[in-house]
Order: C-alpha cells, then sequence, then structure tokens
C-alpha cells in the first residue's frame, strides 16, 4: 500500500519491542463482542490511476460552470482564480500543517492570518476581524450569538431579503437556545418592515447587502434605529466582490459583519469549504468568537506573531467559551488572502466595476425576451427576472439545452406563490457575450 | 548571528504586504471597464479601501517565504496527539480540482449534478459501513460542527418523545468542544471523573445518570489514547436510563476497519474526515465532520441530505415530516473534503484502512515502549493511536513540558501535543500516525530519550531559552494578549510590535 511505509519486517521487529505477540495483543481492550476478524464490506485497496479513473467518471457527469453557460450565484459566484493563487495553497507547508499553536514553526500560517484580519477589516469597514468561520451562514449564526451576549438581550430580526439557507441555520442555532428569530419574508416588491420590529428587546437586526433579490441596501436608517433601541446591525454579505464598488458596512453604522468569502480564491465546489468572514467593533472584541492571530516579539525583540485571546475559545474555556467552533477555513483563507493581494486596491475595485457593467449588459438583453422583466432598479453582480411561467420548470428547460441559467427563488421556498416565477441570475467577469446571447436565446426558446 | 539584510540564509524577513504597496501596481490584468454610469442607487464606496499594491511575482514571493516558515507533515514528523496528522496524498487534490466537482454550483438542477450527488451518497455508503451505523448527515463543516449536529440530533429525538431533559455527561478528560457545544444546544454540563486506568469512572456515570440527562459524550478511544474497555457497558447505563450515546469520533483512526462503533451501542458520532480520512489540515481548517446515526435518530438528522431514488440522486432540502431540526449552514457540506476522503478511502480499501489502523496503534505502542523508561506513562498496558506520559520524570529539572517541547522543535519535530488531555499532569500526547516509518520513530525515540537525559543532567536554563535553531525565537503571548494588535495599520512602523 503506497501510503504505508511501515514493511512486514519492521512490524514484526516492533512487536517485538513491545513485547507482543501480534497485533491482536495491541487491541485487548476491545471487548470481544466487538471485535471483527475479516473485512468490511467494501472494494479493497486500488492504485492511484483506478481511483483516478472512478471519480473522473463520477465528474464527468455533472454540467458546470466550465462547460456550460452560467448564470447561478445565491451566494455561491463564479470568479476566475489566477493561476498562482491554487499553486500557492498547494504549497505543502501550508496545505499540511495544523492550526498554528507553535508560532515558532507556524509564523506563514500566522502573518498569512494577520493579514487576512486587516485586509478583512478594511474590506468590511470594521476594526476587527477573525481567522475565519467555516461559511457566511454559519458565520451569521455566531454573529446573531454574539450580539445576544453583548446586548444581554434574546430576540433577533432577520430581513426578508437574508439569503433563506442563511436564515435557516440562524433559526437551527436559536432552536434550543432561549432567545427568539423574528423573521421577515422575502418580498420582491423591496418592503422589509425591519425598523417597525425593533424594540427594547431586540438584540440584533440582520440585513443582507446586496439582498437575495441582488439589491444593495441602504443600512443607515436601520443602523440608526438600531442603535436607538440599544441593538446591534449584522450586515451580511454574500458576494464580497461588492464590497469593490459598494459602501462597507461598516460606514453605514454595522456593528457586526459576516460575509462569505468564497468568490475569492475558492471554487464553487459544489457549496464547500467555503469562508466565512467575520469582523466587529473593537469594543465587543472579546465576545467574538473564533480564533484571532496578534502580533507580538520573540525574545530577540523580533516582530511575529502568535494565537491570541484564547481564553475565549473553547479549549480553554470549555462550557464557557464564546463559541464551540475549534476548526476553521485557513486553506480558504489564504486563497482568499492571496487572490486579493493579487488584486490589490486597483484590481479588487476594477473587478468590482466589470462584475456590475456585466450585469447590465445582461439585464438589457434579457429584458428583451418577450415576457421576462427584471425586478431590479439597482443590483451589483446579481438581479431578479420575473419569468411568465414558474422559474423552477423553466430552469430545468434551460439545462436541458445545456444552459445553467440562473437560481429560482422557489427552491428555497417551494411554498410561496409570490416567489415561483422569479429566478435569480448571477453575472461575473467570467460571463462571456456569447452566454448571455445563449441565454437569452434559451430563455426566448423555453418560453415560446 | 545577525545579517545586514535580516535575512538567515535561506529563512527570508518577509515584510507584510502592506509594507509592500505601492499605489497603482497590480498583480492581474483585467479588462478596462466601459465607465457605464452605476446603478446602485447611490450606495457606492467613497473612499479607498487601503489594499496593498503588489505584482504577481511579488506576491508569489512573498507567500512562498511566508510557507518556508511553517513546519509541515510534508516537512517531518508531527506527532500532535489528537489531531492525527497523516500523510495528505497528492492524488486527492488532483481529484478535488476536476473541474466537475469543482466548477459546480451547489443550486444548480438535480438533473445536471448527479456525479456529485453520487459522490456524496457513495462517501456516505462508506461511511455507514465503516462504521456500522445506519445513517449518516454529511454536511457539518467541521468537528465541533458535527457534534453540534449529533446533540441537536439527540434533543430533537427527545423533544419529539416529549422527553425535555436538561444534562449532558462529559468526562473531565474530554476535548473543549464536547462540553461547549453541549452548552450551545442549552444543556447543562455535568463532568465524569476517570478512574485510576484512565477511563470513564463507571461509577461515578451511575450516580450522574438520571431522567435528566439527554447524553453522555464521550470520546472513543479516549483523549489519553486508551481503548474504553467498559463501554458496552457504558452504553447500557445510558440506555437504561433513557439516554443517547454520542461518541467523540475525533480518535477513529485507531479502529477504523477492525471496529464499528455500531458495535458498541454509539447512538451519534462525528467523524473528522480531516484527521482519519486524511484531508489536509491547511493551518487550521476547512475540516469537515460528517455524523454517523443510529436508527433511533436518522429521522431527526439535519438538512439537506442525498437520497437515492428511481429517477437517480435527489437533495432533500425541505423536510416534509418536520422531524428534521433544521439547517446547520449554506448548501450540502464539505464537498471538497468529500472527494479527497473517497478518493484516501478508494485508494486504501477495506483492507488498506484496517492496516491504516493497525499501523497507527503499533507506532503509538512502540514509541511507548521506547521511552516508558524515561518518561512515566500516564496509564498501564497497551495504548491505541498514541500514547501519553505525564511530566513526572521531569520533576525537580526545573524544565517543563513547554520547554521540552521547544526543545524538540530544534531537533527539527513538531512538538506533540502538550498539557491536554487535563486530567494528566504536564501532559504529553503523542500521535505518530501509519505515515511513520520505523526509522522516523527510532530518530524521534533516540531524540526523545536524549532531551530527557540533558533536562536531567540540569540544562533548565538552555530549554528555558528553546527553540534557539527555529525561524524564531519563543515568542511573548502575554504581551500578544495584554495588548491585541490584530491588524496592521499604516501609523504601525516595521518594528512598533506589541
Amino acid at each position: 500500500m503506497r501510503y504505508l511505509p511501515q514493511t512486514d519486517d519492521d512490524r514484526t521487529a516492533m512487536l517485538a519491542a513491545i513485547g507482543a505477540a501480534g497485533i491482536d495483543d495491541l487491541y485487548v481492550d476491545v471487548p470481544r463482542s466487538a471485535w471483527r476478524d475479516g473485512l468490511v464490506d467494501l472494494p479493497l485497496h486500488q492504485g492511484e490511476m483506478q481511483v483516478e479513473r472512478a471519480l473522473a467518471a463520477m465528474a464527468a457527469k455533472n454540467l458546470h460552470g466550465g462547460n456550460a453557460p452560467f448564470f447561478l450565484g445565491c451566494g455561491s459566484y463564479r470568479h476566475h482564480i489566477p493561476a498562482s493563487v491554487d499553486a500557492l495553497i498547494q504549497r505543502g507547508e501550508f496545505l499540511t500543517s495544523y492550526t498554528p499553536y507553535q508560532p515558532e514553526v507556524s509564523q506563514g500560517t500566522l502573518q498569512m492570518l494577520f493579514e487576512f484580519q486587516t485586509m478583512i477589516a478594511m474590506l468590511t469597514g470594521m476594526e476587527v476581524a477573525n481567522a475565519s468561520m467555516y461559511d457566511g451562514a454559519s458565520g451569521t449564526a455566531e454573529a446573531v450569538l454574539m450580539a445576544n451576549r453583548v446586548t444581554r438581550r434574546h430576540r433577533a430580526v432577520l430581513s426578508g431579503g437574508l439569503h433563506p439557507h442563511y436564515r435557516e441555520t440562524v433559526e437551527t442555532y436559536a432552536r434550543y437556545g432561549e432567545f427568539e428569530i423574528v423573521s421577515r419574508t422575502p418580498s420582491p416588491d423591496g418592503r422589509d418592515d425591519l425598523i417597525e420590529a425593533i424594540d427594547g428587546t431586540t438584540s440584533c437586526v440582520v440585513v443582507q447587502t446586496p439582498d437575495l433579490f441582488g439589491r444593495p441596501r441602504d443600512l443607515t436608517k436601520i443602523a440608526e434605529a438600531c442603535h436607538a433601541a440599544g441593538a446591534l446591525l449584522v450586515a451580511v454579505v454574500t458576494e464580497v466582490v461588492s464590497l469593490g464598488l459598494l459602501m462597507p458596512p461598516g460606514a453605514m453604522g454595522a456593528d457586526i459583519v459576516v460575509c462569505e468569502g468564497q468568490s475569492l480564491g475558492n471554487p464553487m465546489g459544489f457549496g464547500g469549504p467555503y469562508v466565512g468572514l467575520f469582523a466587529t467593533k473593537s469594543k465587543y472584541l472579546r465576545q467574538m468568537p473564533g480564533r484571532l492571530a496578534g502580533q507580538t516579539v520573540d525574545a530577540e525583540g523580533r516582530r511575529g506573531w502568535v494565537l491570541t485571546l484564547s481564553t475565549r475559545e473553547q479549549h480553554i474555556r470549555r462550557e464557557k467559551a464564546t463559541s464551540n467552533i475549534c476548526t476553521n477555513s485557513g486553506l480558504c483563507a489564504l486563497a482568499f488572502t492571496i487572490h486579493l493581494a493579487l488584486l490589490g486596491e486597483e484590481g479588487f475595485t476594477t473587478l468590482a466595476r466589470l462584475n456590475h457593467e456585466a450585469a447590465q449588459r445582461a439585464a438589457e438583453r434579457l429584458e428583451q425576451v418577450k415576457g421576462v422583466s427584471v425586478l431590479n432598479e439597482t443590483y451589483f453582480n446579481e438581479f431578479t427576472l420575473r419569468l411568465p411561467r414558474p422559474a423552477i420548470g423553466v430552469v430545468e428547460d434551460l439545462a436541458g439545452r445545456g444552459i445553467l441559467g440562473g437560481v429560482p427563488l422557489a427552491r428555497f421556498h417551494p411554498d410561496d406563490p409570490g416567489l415561483s416565477d422569479l429566478m435569480a441570475v448571477a453575472v461575473t467577469e467570467m460571463t462571456t457575450a456569447e452566454e448571455i446571447a445563449a441565454l437569452a436565446d434559451g430563455l426566448a426558446e423555453v418560453l415560446a | 548571528m545577525t545579517t545586514t539584510s535580516g535575512n538567515r540564509g535561506l529563512v527570508m524577513d518577509e515584510p507584510l504586504l502592506f509594507e509592500q504597496d505601492a499605489p497603482g501596481r497590480c498583480g492581474v490584468d483585467l479588462e478596462t471597464p466601459e465607465g457605464r454610469p452605476l446603478k446602485l442607487g447611490g450606495l457606492e464606496r467613497k473612499g479607498a479601501i487601503g489594499l496593498p499594491g503588489l505584482a504577481e511575482p511579488q506576491v508569489v514571493r512573498h507567500f512562498t517565504r511566508l510557507s518556508q516558515k511553517n513546519y509541515a507533515i510534508d516537512a517531518g514528523f508531527y506527532p500532535l496527539g489528537s489531531c492525527t496528522m497523516k500523510h495528505n496524498p497528492r492524488l486527492n487534490e488532483k481529484a478535488v480540482r476536476m473541474p466537475g466537482f469543482a466548477l459546480a454550483h451547489p443550486l444548480q438542477p438535480e438533473s445536471t449534478v448527479q456525479g456529485a450527488l453520487e459522490l456524496i451518497a457513495t462517501l456516505a455508503h462508506w461511511l455507514t459501513t465503516l462504521t456500522g451505523m445506519p445513517g449518516v448527515a454529511m454536511s457539518p463543516a467541521a468537528g465541533a460542527h458535527g457534534e453540534l449536529a449529533g446533540l441537536m440530533t439527540i434533543r430533537a429525538a427527545l423533544t419529539a418523545r416529549g422527553d425535555a431533559r436538561k444534562k449532558v455527561l462529559v468526562p473531565e478528560s474530554a476535548h473543549g468542544t464536547n462540553p461547549a457545544t453541549a452548552t450551545l444546544c442549552d444543556y447543562a454540563v455535568e463532568s465524569i471523573p476517570a478512574n485510576e486506568r484512565g477511563r470513564i469512572d463507571i461509577e461515578a456515570l451511575k450516580e450522574a445518570l438520571d431522567q435528566d440527562v439527554a447524553a453522555l459524550m464521550l470520546t472513543n478511544p479516549n483523549t489519553c489514547g486508551l481503548f474504553e474497555d467498559e463501554i458496552v457497558e457504558v452504553a447500557r447505563l445510558v440506555h437504561d436510563a433513557g439516554a443517547f450515546f454520542y461518541g467523540d469520533g475525533a480518535n477513529f483512526n485507531a479502529i477504523v476497519g477492525r471496529v464499528r462503533p455500531g458495535d458498541l451501542g454509539i447512538d451519534a458520532m462525528h467523524i473528522n474526515l480531516h484527521k482519519t480520512f486524511s484531508t489536509p489540515h491547511g493551518g487550521g481548517g476547512p475540516g469537515s465532520g460528517p455524523v454517523v446515526l443510529a436508527e433511533s435518530l436518522v429521522p431527526f438528522a439535519p438538512l439537506p441530505y442525498v437520497v437515492a431514488g428511481e429517477g437517480g440522486f435527489r437533495m432533500v432540502e425541505h423536510d416534509p415530516s418536520g422531524r428534521s431540526f433544521g439547517r446547520l449552514r449554506a448548501f450540502h457540506g464539505q464537498m471538497g473534503m468529500f472527494v479527497r476522503a473517497l478518493a484516501y478511502m478508494m485508494s486504501h480499501g477495506a483492507d488498506g484502512l484496517r492496516q491504516v489502523a493497525e499501523d497507527a496503534v503499533l507506532n503509538a505502542n512502540y514509541v511507548l515502549a521506547r521511552l516508558k523508561g524515561a518518561y512515566h506513562p500516564s496509564f498501564d498496558g497497551p495504548c491505541m493511536h498514541e500514547c501519553l506520559f505525564d511530566d513526572r520524570t521531569l520533576k525537580d529539572t526545573g524544565v517543563s513540558t513547554l520547554d521540552l517541547a521547544k526543545a524538540l522543535i530544534d531537533e527539527g519535530f513538531h512538538p506533540m501535543t502538550m498539557y491536554f488531555p487535563l486530567v494528566v499532569h504536564g501532559a504529553m500526547l503523542i500521535e505518530p500516525t501509519e505515515t511513520e516509518s520505523k526509522a522516523t520513530l527510532d530518530q524521534f525515540c533516540d531524540t526523545m530519550l536524549a532531551l530527557m537525559e540533558k533536562a536531567q543532567a540540569g540544562n533548565a536554563e538552555w530549554f528555558h531559552e528553546s527553540p534557539h535553531l527555529a525561524p524564531w525565537r519563543r515568542l511573548d503571548e502575554t504581551a500578544a494578549a495584554r495588548n491585541p494588535v490584530l491588524t496592521w495599520s499604516p501609523e504601525q512602523g516595521k518594528n512598533a510590535a506589541a
């Protein structure tokens, strides 16, 4: 077996050194009733070529963003990843290292995390950021838990424009905790009645921008209403590239900002692993979940970094920790950081503008299809189409023509008739004029 | 020795990205925007972000230099107990980058992602077969997330039978995630002591088990590296009390292919794919923590899940029965980790995985046998995949477990897990995994023996100053916590640390 270096001679010599007659002697503590003498009923070992063939056969069954006109978004976006990102994250020193608990031999990961935290604070307009969460949805749930701790209140208000998976995740985290979730229903006409839902028991209001329908949201008034009532504003961004063009949530008064960071450096990968970005104000630092890299010096006075403030975390505080999170998304955070370093200020803001312009071109073209209208007056790189018949069927019909046309919003809310004819369409720098034409023509055909 | 450049041979003194900024410089070539009017409703960004501008070679060099400051399993022996630092095959990396996996979107119509759903279903089949459990929830993002999924499933099952229980029992040797997870599910945590043999104290367990106990969370093999030899009795007691038995599967590597947790009476157990099934740790994640479930818990599992039907595979995202406790994250799970783990499992097969467990246990017992004259094993008898020592033989040397660990760094080894589990004084938990050859283990053991000799000979000062040869000397963690500097700022000069 190619991954196992011990030879039978080694094994024999080692058993002799241990003083065991055979390997079974080392399993004597396992109850006899649970011993399995034979192999489990699974295939035997295979060579690299055979495994690669079997997996390639599965992969080949999928339509995807590389072989079809592609317009899906809703929290996962097709962006171009520079070749050097993937080359660098596959360096074994990054790929195969553990959490940097021994800082003297982990400065690579630690310095990167410090750079990552700084970039997240800059993008979101906040003061501090952690070293990442699992994804945007679980990060949003952690933000609500944090707001509950900060305010000592237990009632969170969720915008109807929040990604339904995020809303469901928050509701799950709340299910057995002592707190209440007030969820607004998604409203295609843009009504979201958040301010009137805020009262003296509200711990936070959670608003996504751009929202589920693709509309950028002005958070200023909601922030004012939150703060007047002693509540926090949690801003959620599922498309982090939008921050290259849109006002950062921090500048609009957000207290906690959670983003999904997949768009930079990380492939869509059928849903994971992704990277949750989490930023807040310095005054809430000690209530923030997750790992943190902090600057210090070594015994010779050289600048270096360590994991810090771990007295918030489960391995020290156990049942009193701010969160149960341990493993985060280190490698995805690295990919994010490398991609953003390559882009820099100029590249990132240009990339955002290219996305916005591509979306405008697509909206203008799709609007010309008979029976199709664009719901949004404003959007970043994703907008919602209203179709003359249920979008789930339209998307299936488009897929039958080899076109991945968009996300039918009814997939999230099968029972909400108000959403059934809506399809979210995402357009990025990757989207070509040919793809836009293919979607427009495909829509015209399947709607005819 | 100091150098003019600050570099030390191949170890480069690498400034932060922000300190290499030149405005206007860029590492990508993008098209020029048309300059269309914005359709953002007046919400455009007003000021600059502050991101640094670097060209591609600078970025490549920066991260290459950073990587060279990391220890890694690719570079050497990484015996971190409880973390299972095993070889990460590159085949797995190649597989996950196949466009059919990497470029598939999680919300595509099911008809277009049959291969992706087949992969999830296949991995689920391997996991349920290896554990002897009928169901598995695939979506949890990491071990602690899996614990949350498992405890919430248990809570949903209890709620469904109208049985509101208030407590979760956790051995004092458990990972910190266990009690933290129980708290997140709004359970009170009650700690169960270990007995003198390093196992759960059955008498204390009996005492604690009452009608208010929802579950026992038990790691097996446990964090002392021992198999819980009374586990069948433990399961019986837990079930007799009407509670569920949660297994923390962090240490599954010791028994994979040899023992099925389902045969031990476990009702739910998460599996860290980034431990037993070799998905890379990546400097702290991402992980993946599927939870295998007993029949009684399957109906309450989190959403979504894959089912096979006549028309192919389907992804169930809405629970018609209303019994699922809900969703734990966006989309379906850590697909990238699923592909890697399945590539690893298929490579090993049923025969290879059993050999993995046996070699891991053999290696740990070999280290135990070689070190036990100089180091004090915390408990008698053979260990499983990791061996545990306390700091008794360092007593009166002035050298601590931490000092010894830092001295190991100078010798080219990553330190073992220190000061965990908490039930052992100055704990040193060594997990070699099946990846290591006898030659590597011998070199490590020789080093450990020499270090103990050196400590006992009275070189406390030298140990306190370790590491001497690492890229960095010992870092001041106290200063970092006292005055947290968590982001770079333009005002902060290059050497204005802490």
